[in-house]
């Protein structure tokens, strides 16, 4: 045989066991693809599909599904559901974030700061990662507990005199969001910290020695070099963070029992969509539910866009 | 100069005490929710009614024996939860490296795009599709099931990100053809050469993992509906329900400690490993 076609020969086996090798790509990715097709995209088209039809029960009688185009889409916008249940999702979130942001550039700065140098910080990271894991239902209850009107707060406020009778926390549309607000904030600081300290460690610290060198103080050194250095983990941080603020449920839902009281100023519009679910009006929970799904969708491609340039 | 100096090592002092002082009144903030949970879990009834205190009292056993033979199935609530998250958390972290491995160790065609698609779909909420993901189990007649609840783990893009990346940091694929050359087949390299050596991801993510599904209210809410298979969180949600004046107080509290401080010793015990894995993705609130 001539040489070179043995090395073509050669060459053509290796390709060809190559390829045998690289089917197992296909092999492996199975699972997830399938999974992920009836699980997710399946149910996703046909919840697009259900929010073109009216279909639910008044009563005993059941009526639909019948095709009505763009008709639920329409509805939920003019009967003033959607607009006012995305209000007070966004309120809430501002009201738990902005603290929530502030504390954690605050804290963040603090733990990466090396002329600092704070003792017991595991302790500290420890302790305010803490409320991130707890059952947010379960958390929920317990505040609805605590501040009930006769509940452990409104007895100590009476106590050491704040107030002469017990505040009905439950009755005051800005308690209960401020409640709310609290709790987010109380479950999702530490974790922010924790993320907005990996993005102040990768500031390259002779950034921080130069300016140490020419005089500038913490705060200059705050605001003139960390801040702006840091804007893409943070503009990741709140992105990330209005995607599941969208999603505010299970704290509101319990607080108030599902019913957003007082006035329906604490229903969010995942709280909306659960009752749409549960009573089965198909349609209009199709409706929101492609609402949320376009949102949330131009928002994650923010999110990737920016993950992705940072890399690059 | 030397006044400067001085001055600067004041300043330092001073924020170093500022820094102190936040910390401890921001630590109180986190943690007297749960020492007041606490206090009142172990008062009775008519110790709870008269006020608060913050000694804890001696109710603790009594509450805790009212609670386990009352209305709620809370034992049985305790090991639903306990299954479905443990399952979820082993699906989940198993496919996950698998699915990564996919990506990580071969060329194929398509590879680049499947990748994209997974990180954009990784931010999706699962709310959005969960009425056709309703309708879909009804007709599958797994309505009122925990499968749904555990199988749809399998994908989770969140995992497979976590697990893709540390693969690019510690799994060297000259490793995989050496294993190759010894006539290991691939699956066999995968689960016993590519697994052990992404334990330490394996571990973190099955912790997240295991959290996300035991505190899961919103689809195990839809999704069951007998008493005896619903989780923690739905009969959380069935206390808040019932007309909880009546309720003896105790038992409330005992209740939410219940569901809430297994986790929190289990975190205790884990957290340098939590801590340290927050740091690569996930969607927040």
């Amino acid at each position: 045989m001539c040489p070179i076609l043995k090395i073509k020969g050669a060459f053509m086996a290796k390709k060809s066991k190559v390829v045998r090798y690289n089917k197992w790509g296909y092999i492996f990715l199975i699972p997830f693809l399938v999974v992920f097709i009836i699980f997710q995209l399946i149910p996703l088209a046909s919840t697009i599909y259900n929010s073109f039809f009216e279909n639910y029960r008044s009563g005993l009688t059941q009526i639909g599904p019948n095709f009505v185009g763009i008709e639920n889409y329409k509805t939920i916008i003019t009967n003033g559901d959607l607009p006012l249940y995305f209000k007070n999702t966004m309120i809430m979130w501002i009201l738990g974030f902005v603290p929530q942001i502030v504390l954690s550039l605050l804290l963040g700065a603090w733990f990466t700061d090396p002329s600092l140098r704070l003792k017991c910080q595991t302790f500290f990271k420890t302790v305010i990662y803490m409320p991130n894991l707890i059952m947010a239902s379960a958390f929920a209850m317990l505040f609805f507990t605590l501040f009930a009107d006769s509940g452990p707060i409104n007895s100590l406020l009476i106590q050491i005199g704040v107030f002469k009778e017990a505040f009905q926390f439950m009755s005051h549309a800005g308690s209960v969001r401020g409640l709310v607000a609290t709790m987010n904030c109380l479950m999702w600081f530490g974790n922010t910290t924790i993320l907005l300290m990996a993005g102040m460690m990768g500031i390259d610290p002779s950034l921080f020695e130069a300016a140490q060198v020419d005089g500038a103080t913490a705060n200059q050194i705050f605001y003139k070099i960390t801040l702006p250095l840091l804007r893409p983990i943070l503009v990741f941080v709140m992105i990330t963070s209005l995607i599941g603020g969208l999603q505010m449920f299970d704290v509101p839902q319990i607080l108030t029992n599902g019913t957003g009281d007082p006035m329906r100023t604490s229903m969010t519009l995942i709280m909306y969509l659960n009752k749409h679910l549960f009573s089965k009006n198909f349609g209009l929970a199709g409706a929101l539910s492609v609402y949320m799904f376009v949102i949330t969708g131009i928002l994650s491609l923010i999110v990737y866009k920016f993950t992705n340039s940072e890399k690059n | 100069m030397a006044e400067k100096k001085k001055q600067s090592g004041g300043g330092i002092h001073f924020r170093r005490l500022i820094a102190y002082i936040v910390l401890i009144i921001i630590s109180f903030l986190c943690l007297f929710w749960f020492y007041v949970l606490f206090i009142n879990a172990t008062r009775s009834n008519s110790e709870l009614s008269a006020g608060f205190t913050a000694i804890p009292s001696s109710h603790l056993v009594e509450n805790w024996v009212n609670l386990k033979n009352g209305t709620l199935p809370i034992i049985r609530g305790m090991f639903n939860s306990l299954i479905i998250a443990f399952l979820t958390a082993t699906l989940a972290t198993y496919f996950s490296t698998m699915t990564a491995y996919a990506i990580h160790a071969y060329d194929f065609k398509g590879k680049k795009f499947i990748f994209t698609f997974i990180l954009m779909i990784m931010m999706i909420p699962t709310q959005v599709t969960v009425l056709g993901f309703l309708q879909l189990i009804d007709k599958m007649k797994l309505d009122n099931s925990a499968i749904p609840l555990i199988v749809p783990a399998i994908a989770s893009p969140a995992v497979f990100f976590y697990m893709k990346q540390y693969m690019d940091a510690t799994l060297p694929l000259s490793l995989v053809e050496a294993a190759r050359i010894d006539g290991s087949g691939e699956f066999r390299t995968f689960n016993q050469i590519v697994t052990p050596l992404m334990k330490p991801a394996i571990a973190v993510q099955a912790i997240f993992s295991f959290v996300g599904s035991w505190n899961n209210y919103f689809t195990p809410a839809l999704v069951l509906h007998d008493d005896t298979k619903k989780t923690l969180p739905i009969l959380i949600a069935q206390l808040r329900n019932a007309d909880w004046l009546k309720f003896d107080m105790g038992q409330v509290y005992m209740m939410i400690a219940f569901s809430i401080f297994p986790v929190i010793i289990v975190y205790l015990i884990l957290s340098k490993h939590i801590v340290g894995g927050v740091t690569l993705g996930g969607v927040k609130g």
